[in-house]
């Protein structure tokens, strides 16, 4: 008895040190829920696809709070290997010199090599320093999309989604005469700032939308999105437009409650709408503005990517660099997309999906990849702006005083430009030493 | 006169040794980091720093954004405190009389006192629901164009009120024990001069209580600055343009999701002295009229 006590102990004992064997890697993300499970099942599927690393996901809560930890844990010198920043936050983490080890360094000097051309367009250089080199690798993008209700333009009786900003005027007094808000939309500074000048490929800021420096001034106060934001009021009051504040799900829910015919939100919402909608409902590319700036042009990715913290050791960079290749591997970023809705970020995956025909099976699920593929411009690629998480939130402030008529638009737009510029000022004086 | 003086043993600082430690550790220490931080420009992640003077205090003060949440912190805190206090206070008073099922009242009465601010937030916030919630609803049918999601006055008015509701329960505790303490006789012999309940109690029961209403007013007043946190999260985020941002909201805004370390700190110093400065003229000014 005691013999075989001691043997199952000795081979207990023999497992945990295999087990132990392999390096660790630590991966603290921002995907709770539904999505959450499938990062666990990516990170489970790596690591029994070999044997000398574990990669162990996190979630830390939002993506606030993630970015907020990772600080946390980089100040008190006890960083994860790797980390998931989104998009407003990029340029707090690509700023702050050395806090990270650019991906492409690392693929090239632990992996098997990196070529930036196996990315599809939209998200090539979206995470990319002023020369070109990706810093952090794209994971989760997604891009605004038109989700519409099909009953309800049944009912008014239209064919077809609006393309254009000119077709949605013709549309939305049948579309109210048929007991509909036209349209409502989650997350103004995303969908109708940011995504707005891409999509018009309009400069968003100085300095090369922010890549080249620091020393950044913001163009939003132009004449083409201060129109958009005066015809916004006014299809507000016609009651063209549900304005539900700035809480995503509010908005959502009105699309959900067929309340507004259509609804403008994420690529990335594709899934859980599927579950939740009572109708019948399809996606269509964001409507532009026909004759502004030269639209139709790609829009920006939102979402999120995953940044290599530095300070670890040669043994843990390569577990990373193993990781990312693993990710990006089209089997991988098909699952992803499938599971979540979150668009491929290579175009190995984007072609294994249409091979599989995933498209053909469900159609809504390209929209997003193809507005992404869509023509760039010289203003497509993105943008850096530091503290933009608080120049999103005076835009919040600003939209909300738009709408209820505190403030005009162009008062509104003064008050985004000089807030705005304070605080790129702020963040260069503290980023630029 | 001369003062009396014992020999010193190392005992009493051996006992009250724990407790120092713990202020020392969670509160000194951070307040002094905070203090530290607000004269830095830091960058996140803590690879550069400079010393800035008086640069972050400076920014703060002169942001628009800032002042309007100032100006609503003042207004929200002083609505918080005194209805919470005015409401408790009626209803404990009103309960006490009570002697059929007191009981089943005053636990009722107490019950709120479970509930964290986030889910009271959310609670108050489905209440609100512009689809479906019922007391949105309700105002609109009695014509009254409620809108808390765009008119400022109407989302001050949902975050007191839901920040009231959660206060009240906690007053009512308080205030009936106080009310409790009242010896008997002391009642009694006010009824036999005196026949007018609402003088009785205006002479009598208030100023008796007097001690409590000032203990819950210095707690009302630090529950509204900073534990009504979670409401103000989970319910509006300061919407609509910043109108029911408070200040704690605006350092955790600033902070913690902006991770401007030097502007958040100042902001958090800003706030430890209007406290501070509120706390020393409560017990200056107020304290030396009450009667214990």
């Amino acid at each position: 008895m005691f013999r075989k006590t001691l043997m199952a102990a000795a081979a207990l004992f023999a497992m945990a040190n295999t087990a132990s064997a392999a390096t660790e890697i630590t991966w603290w993300h921002a995907m709770d829920g539904a999505l959450g499970d499938v990062v666990n099942h990516i990170a489970d599927d790596f690591n029994k696809s070999q044997s000398e690393y574990k990669v162990v996901p996190i979630n830390k809560g939002g993506y606030e709070d993630t970015m907020t930890a990772g600080i946390a844990a980089f100040r008190a010198k006890n960083q994860p290997n790797i980390i998931q920043i989104f998009d407003a936050g990029a340029a707090t983490i690509i700023n702050a010199k050395g806090a990270v080890y650019p991906v492409q360094d690392l693929l090239e000097k632990y992996g098997t090599g990196f070529d930036i051309n196996d990315y599809i367009p939209g998200v090539r250089y979206f995470y990319a320093d002023s020369k070109g080199k990706m810093i952090g690798m794209p994971f989760n993008s997604s891009t605004p999309l038109l989700y519409f209700n099909k009953d309800a333009l049944a009912k008014a009786g239209i064919q077809n989604p609006p393309k254009t900003w000119q077709e949605f005027e013709e549309m939305a007094p049948k579309l109210k005469a048929a007991g509909y808000e036209g349209f409502a939309e989650s997350h103004s500074p995303w969908i109708f700032f940011e995504n707005f000048m891409s999509r018009h490929n309009l400069q968003m800021a100085t300095a090369n939308n922010g890549y080249d420096s620091t020393d950044v001034k913001i163009l939003y106060n132009n004449d083409d999105l201060k129109n958009h934001w005066k015809k916004m009021k006014e299809w507000k009051d016609e009651g063209y437009f549900g304005y539900y504040g700035r809480a995503w799900g509010a908005n959502q829910d009105a699309f959900l409650h067929q309340k507004a015919a259509m609804w403008l939100g994420s690529s990335g919402s594709f899934g859980g709408l599927r579950k939740s909608a009572t109708f019948d409902f399809g996606t269509s590319t964001l409507p532009y503005w026909k004759g502004v700036g030269d639209a139709p042009k790609s829009t920006f990715i939102g979402g999120a990517s995953l940044f290599a913290f530095s300070g670890h050791s040669d043994e843990q960079n390569k577990g990373v660099a193993a990781f990312f290749e693993f990710l990006t591997k089209p089997e991988t970023q098909y699952y992803w997309h499938k599971e979540t809705g979150y668009v491929p970020v290579t175009t190995a995956a984007y072609e294994l999906a249409k091979k599989d025909g995933y498209y053909k099976e469900s159609p809504d699920a390209e929209v997003g990849i193809q507005q992404l593929s869509e023509e760039g411009g010289k203003w497509t690629k993105g943008y850096r702006l530091g503290f933009y998480v608080q120049i999103r939130e005076v835009i919040y402030n600003e939209v909300d005083k738009m709408m209820n008529g505190e403030e005009t638009v162009d008062q509104a737009f003064d008050v985004i430009e000089t807030e705005s510029n304070k605080l790129l000022v702020r963040f260069h004086d503290t980023y630029s030493n | 006169m001369k003062r009396v003086q014992f020999g010193h043993s190392p005992v009493p600082y051996l006992f009250v040794a724990p407790q120092i430690i713990i202020i020392a550790i969670f509160f000194l220490w951070p307040a002094a980091q905070a203090v530290h931080q607000s004269f830095l420009l830091e960058d996140a992640f803590g690879m550069s720093s400079q010393f800035v003077w008086f640069r972050n205090f400076n920014d703060v003060l002169s942001s628009p954004s800032w002042l309007k949440s100032a100006g609503f912190t003042v207004v929200f805190s002083s609505l918080v405190a005194v209805l919470s206090i005015a409401i408790s206070l009626f209803l404990a008073v009103r309960a006490d009389e009570v002697i059929r099922g007191a009981k089943v009242y005053k636990t009722l009465l107490m019950w709120g006192y479970a509930v964290a601010p986030p889910v009271a937030g959310l609670l108050g916030i489905m209440l609100f629901n512009p689809l479906m919630g019922d007391l949105y609803i309700l105002f609109n049918k009695m014509g009254l164009d409620f809108n808390h999601i765009q008119n400022g006055n109407d989302a001050t008015f949902v975050v007191v009120l839901i920040a009231v509701w959660k206060q009240v329960s906690v007053n009512f505790i308080f205030f009936l024990s106080g009310l409790q303490g009242i010896p008997k006789s002391v009642t009694e012999a006010a009824t036999l001069d005196c026949k007018s309940a609402g003088r009785r109690f205006w002479t009598i029961t208030f100023p008796l209580l007097a001690p409590t209403t000032f203990f819950l007013m210095v707690i009302n007043l630090t529950y509204a600055f900073f534990e009504t946190f979670g409401i103000i999260d989970v319910s509006t985020k300061g919407a609509p343009g910043g109108s029911t941002a408070t200040l704690v909201y605006k350092v955790y805004v600033d902070g913690f999701l902006g991770a401007d370390m030097g502007g958040s700190s100042a902001q958090s110093v800003l706030l430890m002295i209007m406290v501070s400065v509120l706390t020393v003229f409560q017990f200056r000014f107020i304290e030396r009229k009450i009667h214990y």
